[in-house]
């Protein structure tokens, strides 16, 4: 893991204390509200329905166990004993005073965390793959670039008032687990014949009220050059992105304006320009320094197949379910991914207790090499377990309700906090999200239905990720009352699809019917092996739309 | 308003003219529109001259002009329309202009070390704005990750030059 060196930490000191004095000249009064809310959104602090809510920072997801223990400290000192892991692999707390900030940001400040770019028009914490490090096909590991696009973006002077929000995300392998093609700027590491390391950069994917799928505008970046050429991409957006509409100004509304050749014409010039400078060319020695901190671990010499492992999947079948939908395969012989789920069965998706928590930092130090990383599925991953230690992994989670077995299943849903807490929603959508976990709790069943994911959001502005779930669900108002719109055959891995618009929407008592009307559709129409989005993409929306809206 | 150049709290000395205003004697600030249309009348004025570009109005306009203007005005309508730090940019480090580059509009003490990191040497202020709040705001970061217009050194390139005296012995 990437630790802070000297001039890390000093930063990191600097902007708590800027923070500090802003929060105290709030609470004396000496600003308003008004005054205050351009600051605070500068660092993670949003006014939500109920109270105040903080986004920590959490570098392309990756967390030490050091890191978690303080942030179930800050939940169980600050909060109410619990925070919520975001799909931008961020955690959240809902409940902080304004007057615990700045205690809160020494105590994050303390184990190299921080709110910087978690909010605001800025360059946003960068994502990437949970597996990084571990995953098979992997060319390079995803953080290294991430950790350098993070330092090179933190409070860029020229770049902290765009037109809106950026988000960039990074994959490290061709089955992309970061859904690099719905971000603002999607980096997707490649190697050319000779071998060498650079990168493919497509621009202006984003969900929202218009969602769009990101163009390929480089093949080829090579590693010294990223910088400068992501400078000339946002130089472009800073320019000549709309700011007359703040529905139009995110760059993908730019990009689709102007076209992706024309995008790519303007950044390439630009791209010149910058690389003729040179200012920004990227030295090999930093790319090293920050490379060390991203090492393997220290890998023990194992046999793949383990009799522990394979003698605990005949003796426990709860364990033989988990296996199967919660461990990924590993690059190093004898050793396993494994996912946590955060979605239990009718609980509030990427919730987390302080204890739990605590629970999984201590299972990380013991098992995974001290290390956690959260996904923008809302789970939580440990990368590096033997084989051996699945068991052992397992009880212990099982213990403190972490052993869900439904990582990719449909009650692994992704849901917005929705109406619930946010002051932009129309609807509720974590009671949606735990009413369809609860319709299909039965284990068997959701291991027949497969791979699937359902993604709920409560408004427009598409948090929850609607349009690219397998079955999207929005909810919209209408007249007062919460109806809800569906969407199928979204995708956000490197076969990225906006949903389709099944039909009119349905009422709160409606809506998981219909969902299970269209499980059952799947079921009846799969050939062997389809998964659910295999079939959709085979028989189309027809059939799906026949069925639900048929007049019984 | 005040201004502050360099630092320093100063009497403005150039009178910012509407379009149809009468030039008055002494230096001025005209609208790119104004410069556009008299260019040769005040070319041949024999006094420093000033431009304004509005968000929208590119540097790249008057980057043949630029040995003409002893102050280039960039105007942020909007704290948060951050147009002007990329246009800022360019005329610095792209165009080498190198006479006073002057952040006007909505400019807000949490925007100051962006702007002169962004190359801007004068800030139009409010009033309320002073030396001690100057003084804090535009100092708050020690180091800065990126390259930009001020030229101050990166935390990189200062994470190198540790690096080679670790190797030349440690000599401090």
């Amino acid at each position: 893991m990437y630790r802070y060196d000297e001039f890390d930490h000093q930063l990191v000191n600097e902007r708590v204390a800027q923070f500090a004095n802003q929060v105290a000249r709030r609470l004396s009064g000496e600003l308003t509200e008004d005054e205050f809310k351009p600051l605070r959104l500068m660092n993670g602090v949003y006014l939500q329905l109920h109270a105040y809510m903080l986004r920590i920072a959490i570098p392309y997801g990756t967390l030490s166990s050091r890191q978690l223990r303080m942030l179930a400290h800050i939940g169980r000192t600050y909060d109410r004993g619990y925070g919520h892991f975001t799909t931008r692999q961020n955690l959240q707390f809902n409940w902080p005073a304004l007057k615990d900030v700045p205690d809160i940001l020494r105590d994050l400040a303390s184990v190299e965390m921080h709110c910087i770019q978690t909010s605001g028009n800025c360059i946003r914490n960068v994502t990437s793959d949970q597996y990084a490090g571990a995953a098979k096909n992997e060319i390079e590991d995803p953080r290294i670039i991430s950790e350098i696009i993070r330092q090179w973006s933190t409070f860029h002077p020229e770049f902290s008032f765009l037109p809106r929000k950026f988000k960039i995300a990074v994959s490290g392998t061709p089955d992309d687990r970061a859904a690099i093609r719905v971000h603002d700027i999607g980096i997707q590491i490649v190697q050319d014949a000779a071998g060498k390391v650079g990168y493919e950069i497509y621009v202006g994917g984003g969900l929202g009220r218009t969602p769009m799928i990101a163009k390929k505008i480089a093949d080829f970046v090579p590693k010294e050059d990223l910088l400068a050429y992501l400078e000339a991409i946002m130089r472009v957006y800073n320019m000549y992105g709309r700011r007359d509409n703040m529905y139009k100004s995110r760059i993908k509304i730019l990009v689709h304006e102007i076209g992706a050749e024309e995008m790519k014409r303007q950044v390439d010039a630009e791209f010149a320009e910058i690389r003729k400078a040179g200012t920004l060319h990227l030295p090999q020695e930093e790319v090293d320094r920050i490379q060390v901190y991203f090492r393997p671990p220290a890998f023990e010499t194992l046999p793949d197949e383990s009799t522990e492992l394979n003698k605990a999947v005949l003796g426990d079948t709860g364990f033989a379910n988990w296996v199967k939908s919660n461990i990924a395969a590993h690059r190093v012989p004898g050793y396993a991914i494994v996912n946590i789920s955060l979605k239990p069965i009718g609980g509030t998706p990427g919730d987390c207790t302080s204890d739990q928590m605590d629970a999984i930092a201590d299972i990380a130090e013991k098992f995974s090499f001290d290390e956690i990383r959260v996904t923008h599925e809302q789970n939580l991953t440990l990368a590096h377990v033997r084989k051996q230690d699945l068991y052992a992994v397992y009880e212990t989670l099982k213990a403190h309700d972490l052993a869900t077995p439904n990582i990719n299943l449909i009650t692994d849903q992704i849901a917005c906090p929705g109406l619930d807490y946010c002051s932009l929603a129309n609807a509720r959508s974590i009671p949606i999200a735990q009413r369809i976990s609860e319709r299909f709790s039965d284990i068997a069943r959701q291991h027949d239905i497969g791979e699937m994911k359902i993604n709920t959001s409560g408004c427009i502005n598409a948090c929850g990720h609607h349009h690219v779930g397998h079955i999207g669900i929005l909810g919209v108002d209408k007249k007062g009352v919460e109806y809800y719109q569906v969407t199928i055959g979204g995708a956000a891995d490197e076969k990225t699809a906006v949903g389709d618009i099944v039909g009119p929407a349905f009422t709160e008592e409606e809506i998981i019917d219909a969902v299970e009307k269209i499980v059952n559709i799947y079921l009846d129409k799969r050939e062997t092996g389809e998964r659910f989005i295999d079939t959709y993409r085979r028989i189309g929306l027809a059939p799906f739309k026949e069925n639900l809206y048929a007049t019984h | 308003m005040q201004l502050i150049k360099n630092g320093e709290f100063i009497e403005d000395s150039f009178v910012a003219v509407g379009d149809e205003d009468t030039l008055p004697d002494g230096p001025v600030i005209v609208s790119l529109e104004r410069w556009q249309a008299e260019r040769e009348a005040l070319s041949a004025r024999n006094t420093p001259l000033g431009v304004r570009l509005k968000s929208g109005q590119e540097p790249s306009i008057i980057a043949d002009d630029l040995d003409k203007f002893s102050v280039v005005a960039l105007e942020f309508p909007a704290y948060r329309n951050g147009r002007a730090y990329s246009y800022a940019r360019l005329l610095r480090e792209r165009y080498g202009y190198k006479g006073e580059l002057r952040a006007v509009g909505n400019v807000l003490r949490d925007q100051f070390q962006f702007m002169i990191r962004c190359g801007f040497d004068a800030l139009e202020v409010s009033d309320k704005i002073t030396p001690e709040i100057w003084a804090e705001c535009s100092n708050f970061f020690s180091h800065y990750y990126q390259p930009a217009a001020d030229g101050k050194p990166t935390v990189l390139s200062l994470r190198q030059r540790l690096a080679a005296r670790a190797q030349s012995g440690g000599a401090a």
